[in-house]
């Protein structure tokens, strides 16, 4: 095959990502919130994130998205470990051992009586860590010539 | 209405069973990439959405849940089925696969060799 320097128009394929994205992020934050009571949770919402985010990588090239999402991912996998970390720290302030959560109604302004469970502070890091390491890994691929 | 509205779910399921199964078929028979592709993009993008609005209408008339995901499992299915029968479509065809030796008609043949061209001299 002959190859040649035509930029192709990818006018369709990008204006259905630009609308696509959304649908699959909104879903991902949703398969992530529905973790603790339906099938879900930290990993499969952080790999339908960056999935979202390797779609906008398909469409574009990769300095565009780098200026639309301009976050260090290496710094986003540490932040979620930190962050789980944290949460097994945290237990040991109650005299309890590592890791031990506690869940409970807690009164929030404008929201009232929710139940929350510190368990959902430790999925959001799982949920960092895997949009961190999966989107470092793709990048890092995708950056090499 | 429960009884009605099983008939309604049936036949809801077995075309959108069948317009899969109409696809395949196509897949199998028809002579090119091109026309193919037409076959599965087409036929399996209504047939699964046929399948989707079964679902939903089961789990929303018979047992009384309303599950949004199934619609916008739709609405998803609906919105990029068409965009990879294309985006295949038009990969297979910058890499020059050939159309059916019957064709008669290729009008973006023409376009691509003007590009050519220009872009040569």
């Amino acid at each position: 095959m002959k190859r040649t320097n035509l930029k192709t128009n990818d006018l369709i394929l990008q204006t259905v990502v630009k609308v696509v994205f959304f649908i699959i992020f909104i879903y991902s934050v949703y398969i992530f919130f529905a973790g603790h009571y339906t099938p879900g949770g930290g990993f499969v919402g952080g790999l339908m994130t960056s999935s979202a985010i390797v779609l906008l990588l398909l469409a574009y090239d990769v300095k565009t998205v780098a200026a639309v999402i301009p976050f260090n991912f290496l710094k986003i996998a540490a932040t979620g470990l930190l962050l789980a970390l944290g949460t097994g720290m945290a237990s040991f302030f109650y005299k309890v051992p590592f890791l031990t959560h506690a869940h409970g109604p807690v009164h929030l302004p404008f929201f009232g009586e929710v139940e929350l469970a510190s368990a959902t502070a430790f999925d959001l890091g799982v949920y960092l860590v895997v949009v961190g390491v999966t989107m470092t890994i793709i990048q890092t691929i995708g950056e090499t010539e | 209405m429960i009884e009605i509205s099983k008939f309604i779910i049936g036949a809801f399921i077995l075309l959108g069973a069948l317009l899969c199964l109409i696809a395949s078929i196509g897949v199998l028979r028809l002579p090119d990439v091109y026309t193919r592709n037409h076959a599965a993009s087409k036929g399996a993008t209504l047939g699964v959405m046929s399948l989707l609005l079964g679902v939903f209408l089961y789990f929303f008339l018979v047992q009384g849940h309303f599950n949004s995901r199934v619609l916008l499992g739709i609405v998803f299915v609906f919105i990029t089925s068409p965009v990879a029968g294309h985006l295949i479509m038009r990969a297979a065809f910058n890499t020059n696969v050939p159309l059916w030796e019957n064709s008669v008609q290729n009008d973006l043949q023409k376009k691509k060799d003007e590009e050519m061209n220009q872009h040569d001299s």
